[in-house]
């Protein structure tokens, strides 16, 4: 009984920070108008976010590459189909690893940082002060840095998608001998526009959720340390959970 | 051109500082704030119960009270960052809980506070913090907003400081900025949380003045929440004493020294002990000491 109880509890307290949740992200998209017309706002936030978390994406993105050209190479081998290991890598890549990968590494990264920084300002009552000063934390905080995510991780992607194909090159043609011509032309020849889309279409949506959650647990977060702290752990487990989910939930609707 | 004489100001030119305009400024029984009836409860517990007061244009109102009374709520309130249950804060005659977020900002720019621990933008320097709410409320040119910050920073004896940063700053001078940033949209209404606190005996001392000096030279109408009884009583006109939730005294700070309340006096005297014990309430001292570990 007090188990169902709790079960019960928790599943109404989630359903209510959701609901916060998307009433937090209507007030960002109104807000929103106000903070893209000051673009060097958004810009810095891009630079903040994406360009600062460049290189643990292209690191990471090199040796998912390789880590995949090499299972290729080993799976179609086997198969005697090496030479499409191109387009097998990169509909892996754009499709699935890439927008998924990428963002779980700006949650990491970038997210965290967000939702620290602005846990900090409210603990330390700069959001309050900008509130009595007549200007709103949301439309001068909070808007520049989500959007500065939904920019970042699509370009990210695209980043992510690029070096983890060199990787995969590099460890097929270069190492693995697979005949150069072959790769790139059966990737040509497989993987069409939809294929892109797709991938799009998820780096967008991941970098909505993964910048609302930063933002969202950063502004909500107890103005204590701990409370800072708690914030910046919740980004992770969040971003990562509902990030898994919605890329099945996309697959599925897609396929 | 002899000094002290007015320079002409041309078609397009701008004129700094404005003249303001003051409805009513000082007028006898003239109000900038009034709170009645208000009542406010947190986590269950009541912070007001039934709280009344008014604050007189032009003057400087110290709100005092043991620990944990409702000052600095009282000053959210005002500000409009927290609603009451029931009552009502009304400031220049609105009603600010009532109030529509664009009103409730347009209400916010006639305002200004200090806060606690200052609350400066810790990712900009002085200059750049004094200089923000200018920059967010204004399309001033960034030449006249220059003037305007450093002639806020010279008054607060900081313009050397305008490069530094937040961090650089000690305790009284990171007060001092924030009230420059507080003074620089030259608010009617200027709110102090607790502006003495942590400050060493020279910067206290420059703070207190500046208080006074401000609220005299720009006309403003002051609101101090402080603790420390001797220093607010030097530059306040007029003095509320609020305990568990409602006002128990007030008057000019000379009459508060003199009241008969018990309490009035151990918060004026800062008595240890009186109506306000020195121990939170516990079991018996001994009983506890020799009795079994739990």
């Amino acid at each position: 009984m007090t188990l169902a109880r709790e079960l019960l509890d928790g599943f109404i307290a989630a359903l209510r920070k959701l609901g916060a949740a998307v009433l937090f992200l209507v007030e960002i998209l109104k807000q929103s108008p106000g903070a893209l017309a000051r673009p060097a706002l958004i810009s810095q936030q891009v630079r903040n976010s994406g360009v600062l978390s460049l290189i643990i994406i292209m690191t990471s993105a090199f040796f998912v590459g390789m880590v995949i050209g090499l299972q290729g190479y080993d799976s179609l081998s086997r198969l005697r189909q090496e030479d499409i290991l191109g387009a097998g890598v990169a509909l892996t890549l754009f499709k699935e690893l890439g927008p998924v990968v990428t963002a779980l590494l700006f949650a990491g990264r970038a997210g965290t940082s967000l939702a620290s920084e602005i846990g900090l300002m409210r603990a330390t009552d700069q959001l309050a002060a900008m509130e009595v000063m007549a200007i709103d934390p949301i439309r001068r905080i909070i808007a520049p840095r989500f959007l500065g995510a939904v920019i970042s991780v699509p370009l990210l992607t695209a980043v992510f998608n690029a070096v983890g194909v060199l990787g995969a090159w590099f460890i097929g043609v270069q190492v693995m001998g697979v005949d150069n011509g072959a790769f790139w032309s059966q990737m040509q020849e497989y993987v069409d526009p939809p294929d892109i889309y797709e991938g799009v279409l998820k780096s967008f949506v991941f970098g909505t959720t993964a910048g609302l959650v930063a933002v969202f647990e950063g502004y909500n977060s107890p103005p204590t340390a701990e409370g800072v702290g708690m914030a910046t752990t919740r980004t992770v487990v969040t971003t990562s959970i509902l990030v898994l989910i919605l890329d099945y939930t996309i697959t599925a609707y897609l396929i | 051109m002899p000094s002290g004489e007015t320079p002409p100001v041309g078609p397009g030119e701008f004129c700094y500082p404005a003249p303001r305009l003051q409805k009513g400024f000082n007028l006898p029984g003239d109000n900038l704030v009034e709170v009645s009836g208000l009542h406010f409860r947190r986590s269950g517990r009541p912070i007001f119960s039934g709280l009344d007061l008014a604050i007189r244009r032009g003057s400087i109102t110290a709100i005092m009270g043991p620990s944990g009374t409702g000052k600095t709520t009282l000053l959210r309130m005002i500000t409009g960052q927290l609603r009451p249950d029931a009552g009502s804060v009304r400031v220049a005659g609105l009603e600010v809980a009532g109030l529509p977020r664009e009103a409730l900002f347009d209400l916010r720019r006639r305002m200004g506070m200090l806060f606690q621990n200052s609350a400066l933008l810790t990712d900009f320097n002085v200059f750049e913090n004094v200089a923000f709410p200018v920059r967010e409320n204004t399309r001033l040119p960034d030449a006249l907003i220059r003037q305007l910050v450093l002639t806020k920073l010279h008054s607060v004896g900081l313009r050397g400081a305008a490069a530094l940063m937040p961090a650089e700053l000690s305790g009284g001078m990171a007060r001092r900025v924030a009230m420059a940033r507080a003074m620089v949209l030259d608010p009617e209404l200027l709110l102090y949380d607790e502006p003495f606190s942590g400050l060493d005996p020279i910067s206290l001392g420059v703070v207190l003045r500046l208080i006074r000096l401000n609220n005299d030279a720009l006309g403003l109408t002051s609101i101090v929440v402080s603790h420390d009884v001797a220093e607010i009583s030097a530059i306040a006109d007029h003095c509320f004493v609020i305990s568990e939730g409602r006002v128990i005294a007030s008057g000019p700070p000379q009459e508060l020294a003199a009241s008969s309340s018990e309490l009035v006096r151990q918060f004026m005297a800062g008595a240890a002990d009186g109506p306000v014990p020195f121990h939170y309430p516990a079991p018996d001292y001994a009983t506890e000491l020799l009795g079994e570990w739990p």
